[in-house]
């Protein structure tokens, strides 16, 4: 029987705050266990919560992204159940009235073309602690720094049909709320987490498989593996003569495998209700408006842009939209060297290839896209030849000058470009090379052009590359030329 | 000194008659020889009282000029106090060491207040009789043999027996009023908002409201001035002007329209209580108030629907109280169930159980309709009948509680004790302000007249109480034991 697969993601997306949703404590990750959570993040007799308006204002601005509804009012409500690294016995969500409302996300798939997913809701919560299982002597830690971090939940509907379509979709959102600066986006700090829902059905059924939720999805590379599993697991349950349940299952990236964590007949009754503590709230049309005209270009319509406007292929644009970094990075490159085609080819090969190999991200960068974008302005305006350009970009990439300009002078890579010195060398090599020059006019004359290669070579090397290699070999074609 | 009332004791330091070191240690005094037989303090902080009184002296003598500089006050074990025990009344939090004080109590510092201690309470301010106190019940200075009312017993009886010129409580369902008519004193529950939240260890957070408890209305005037505000800390305070309700005590009455709720005179009103309610009404057409009945049909679902939503919140208030990073913790828990369902078990008293599994139970999947959302529909309908009812008349009035105050133990039945509060429960669901006012007595047990305003009408609420104390001496009688123990 032939197979489709259902998939729904719930991404929840730590928002980058300077404060905690509901107190003044500060969300910066790492520090000592508990130095970060003051008596509202521990859930103290008597405390309240506030409201950060900056979450609320990232939260408006994520569904105005995706296109979304933006209810005038929305609601925080408690979800309550006890665990040690939820401090009040309750996490305040939202559960009947989100602040974001249906929208959309647009994923472009490996043969380029794109597909939209529904997003059904996103709604603020906080986040809990965390506890600590390791070095405790069979006790356990609990750390809530944490706790009450400002988290964007954002569920789509079940729109995609693949583990490919579903980790499309995830770097889609990541893209989104790293371009609106919402989110650092950084999946090892836990920054964005991934739940996945997962059912399959014959294909050309109508109506939806029993699903089963795998959560602690938190990278892209997990979301493809998990989902392979567990479509693989639930084909094998359902030809074997098994029903699939409704359940929680935990993904395991060690053994590459989901397991079951509680059936939904295990399931918590939450028993949410509206958070006496805060108040609903309430956007007005002009806050909304303030935040929409604030909205900075967003991977779509850069991807686009990029095609349109500059000319690049729908692979490029899409390479180079993917993160407002690398957008950014490559939109000074571009503006400073004036060639959009050179500059995207260098920040894709030359410049990613090297953040690849030392693992590091655009940020952590030792050149600078101002650097760059004149290395290759000297390329454009012939100063130095291509060759010479990878010598100087490892050279900046290792620190050993300031800008192209700096180390073109100090290696002496620039190219030469008199025609008299150029041809004394010329003159060398072909006395240096009587019988390199004898065969090359024995030669039957479509074969002379290869040939020609040889003397280039020596050319060049005798210039230490500096050069113009189109300027050699046409001044050999005239000499060698001449002497047939 | 303690026959005088709080204003009358403002007036003596701030003449320098008296300093606060000595009104705090007569206070103090007064507190050690008696109230082993009251049992209205949890904590009395003597160290500490004597510290700020002798700052107060301080401040006074460069210059300071508030009202309350120096004056000895009580708070409920239910405020947060930085340093001091904070329990509220229950073993839970027997080892709560507050690390942060109340709003509330960090106004009452920088106005110069002092603090003699921590009043005794039904445990998390559930009860109407204060038998709910793990530290036990507290007695009413009138009657050694009735209870002082609950939620706020300790400070009503406190303020009633000369332990203090004032005290704080907290008013979810009556918890101010009721005490307050049981002891024959003022009691003033603000406008939900008006009072921040923050600190005050929660109950049911949509209706908890704090307040003063003294002997006159010009005191709890002067206390209002102190606490009322918006908070940045408690998003459901209300920023809107406080004005200064002292300055309008003296307005006169005349034309003053009362409405008298005819659901409030019906059935289970003890006669005597009605008789002194009535009499006190007709004070007010001396001084020129018109009186009519008007209804409030809903009122008969107000101890309904409060027994829904009020448990709701708690049962979720209370989770915290889990024995993982504060309060009460068993012994030798064998695991992670274990720590909770015992710590909880032995933290907690029969009646805060009994509410915590009422509102599991009404917000639990399959009957969150029927119970929650219901009891909110009916909680709109009991604030539209106030609302319609202050179209035609200024001010409500009735009794406090349809009995005096009832024996120790008498009540064993907790729906007997929730009837208690029939008359002051349906205003915290509506959000208006309301006030007790001593208006006689019932053989030696006193009878609270109430009055109700419409949201933020304190000021008036404050007006028209004073008036009635210029006219009457109800609130300047003592009880025998506070004289005998002077």
């Amino acid at each position: 029987m032939q197979w489709e697969t259902v998939i729904g993601l719930e991404v929840h997306v730590q928002l980058a705050t300077k404060s905690k949703i509901f107190s003044g404590a500060s969300t910066a990750f790492g520090a000592e266990p508990n130095s970060q959570a003051c008596a509202v993040d521990l859930g103290m007799p008597g405390v309240l919560p506030v409201l950060n308006e900056q979450a609320v204002a990232m939260a408006v601005q994520f569904g105005l992204a995706v296109h979304a509804d933006i209810p005038e009012v929305s609601v925080f409500d408690r979800k309550n159940y006890f665990y040690p690294d939820l401090p009040k016995g309750y996490q305040t969500s939202q559960m009947y009235h989100p602040i974001v409302g249906p929208g959309e996300v647009e994923i472009t798939l490996d043969d380029d073309t794109v597909k939209h997913v529904r997003i059904h809701h996103a709604h603020l919560e906080e986040d809990a602690g965390k506890s600590l299982h390791e070095d405790y002597h069979g006790m356990t830690g609990i750390d809530l720094n944490r706790a009450g971090t400002p988290l964007l939940e954002i569920v789509s509907e079940p729109d995609m049909r693949s583990a490919k379509e579903a980790a499309a979709y995830l770097k889609a959102i990541h893209s989104i709320v790293t371009y609106l600066g919402i989110s650092d986006g950084n999946m090892a700090e836990g920054s964005m987490r991934c739940d996945v829902n997962v059912s399959v059905r014959p294909v050309g059924q109508a109506t939806f498989g029993t699903r089963a939720e795998i959560k602690n999805v938190n990278s892209f590379r997990f979301v493809e593996r998990a989902i392979a599993f567990e479509v693989e697991r639930q084909i094998e349950l359902i030809e074997d003569g098994g029903t699939v349940v409704q359940e929680t299952r935990l993904f395991d990236p060690e053994r590459d495998e989901t397991r079951s964590m509680r059936t939904k007949e295990e399931a918590n009754d939450y028993r949410y209700f509206p958070c006496p503590d805060l108040l609903p709230v309430v956007l007005d049309q002009a806050y909304v408006d303030h935040l929409r005209e604030a909205l900075p270009e967003l991977p779509a319509d850069k991807r686009e842009r990029f095609q349109s406007e500059l000319g690049l292929s729908a692979y490029d644009a899409n390479v180079l939209s993917a993160s407002r970094s690398m957008a950014e990075f490559f939109e000074e490159v571009k503006d400073v060297c004036g060639d959009a085609k050179q500059a995207a080819n260098w920040v894709q090969g030359e410049f990613s290839g090297a953040l690849n190999r030392e693992n590091l991200s655009i940020e952590q960068s030792p050149i600078n896209a101002r650097q760059l974008g004149e290395l290759i302005s000297r390329v454009i305006d012939d100063t130095i030849n291509g060759k010479a350009a990878k010598e100087v970009f490892q050279a900046l990439w290792n620190n050993q000058g300031k800008n192209a300009d700096e180390v073109i002078e100090a290696k002496g890579l620039k190219q030469m470009t008199d025609t008299g010195a150029i041809e004394a060398m010329i003159d060398e090599v072909i006395a240096d090379s009587p019988a390199q020059v004898a065969q090359y006019c024995d030669a039957e004359p479509e074969k002379r052009g290869k040939m020609i290669g040889y003397f280039v070579g020596q050319v060049m090397k005798a210039s230490r590359g500096t050069a113009n290699p189109q300027q050699v070999n046409k001044l050999l074609k005239e000499k060698l030329d001449a002497k047939l | 000194m303690h026959d005088k009332t709080l204003t009358q004791l403002a007036a003596a330091l701030q003449n320098g008659e008296l300093s606060s070191r000595e009104l705090t240690t007569h206070y103090l005094q007064r507190i050690e020889k008696t109230d082993a037989t009251l049992n209205s303090f949890i904590s009395v902080t003597t160290e500490q009282a004597l510290s700020q009184a002798d700052a107060a002296d301080k401040a006074r003598a460069n210059g300071k000029t508030s009202l309350l500089n120096g004056v000895p006050l009580a708070l409920k074990d239910i405020f947060c106090t930085q340093g001091v025990k904070t329990s509220c009344g229950s073993k839970m939090l027997d080892n709560f060491i507050a690390p942060y004080n109340a709003t509330v109590v960090e106004k009452l510092n920088d106005a110069g207040g002092v603090t003699l201690g921590k009043t005794n309470m039904d445990e998390f301010a559930m009860g109407s009789s204060n038998e709910n106190s793990h530290y036990g019940p507290v007695k009413n200075p009138w009657d050694l043999s009735a209870v002082p009312g609950g939620s706020s017993g300790g400070s009503a009886a406190a303020v009633a027996a000369g332990l203090t010129p004032a005290a704080f409580g907290t008013d979810t369902g009556g918890s101010i009023r009721q005490p307050a008519s049981f002891c024959g004193i003022t009691g003033l529950k603000p406008t939900y908002g008006r009072v921040s939240r923050y600190g005050i260890i929660a109950y049911a957070s949509s209706l908890d409201q704090a307040g003063p408890m003294a002997r006159t209305a010009e005191d709890c005037a002067h206390l209002l001035n102190v606490i009322a505000g918006h908070d940045t800390r408690d998003s459901t305070s209300v920023a809107r002007v406080v004005p200064d309700y002292a300055e309008s005590l003296n307005a006169p009455l005349s034309g003053l329209k009362i409405g008298l709720p005819v659901e409030y005179f019906g059935d289970g009103l003890d006669p005597d209580v009605e008789k002194a309610v009535r009499e006190a009404v007709k004070v007010y057409e001396s001084l020129g108030a018109s009186v009519r009945e008007v209804s409030l049909p809903h009122t008969h679902y107000a101890i309904p629907a409060y027994y829904v939503i009020a448990p709701a919140e708690a049962s979720s208030n209370l989770s915290r109280y889990d024995g993982v990073r504060f309060g009460h913790r068993c012994k030798n828990p064998e695991d992670l169930i274990d720590l909770y369902k015992r710590s909880r078990d032995e933290g907690f008293g029969d009646e805060v159980k009994r509410r915590i599994l009422i509102g599991t139970h009404t917000l639990s999947e399959g009957f969150f309709d029927a119970y929650y959302k219901k009891a909110q529909q009916v909680r709109r309908l009991i604030r539209q009948d106030f609302l319609n009812a202050f179209e035609d008349v200024d001010v409500l009035m009735g009794p406090a509680s349809p009995t005096p105050a009832f024996d120790l133990g008498a009540k064993k039945d907790p729906v007997s004790m929730y009837l208690q509060d029939i008359y002051t429960i349906a205003v915290n669901l509506a959000g208006i302000p309301g006030m007790s006012v001593p208006a006689g007595f019932v053989g030696d047990r006193p009878v609270g007249l109430q009055i109700l305003g419409t949201h933020f009408a304190e000021a008036q609420l404050l007006n028209v109480a004073h008036q009635f104390q210029k006219a009457t001496d109800w609130h300047h009688k003592r009880p025998a034991f506070a004289e005998e123990t002077a």
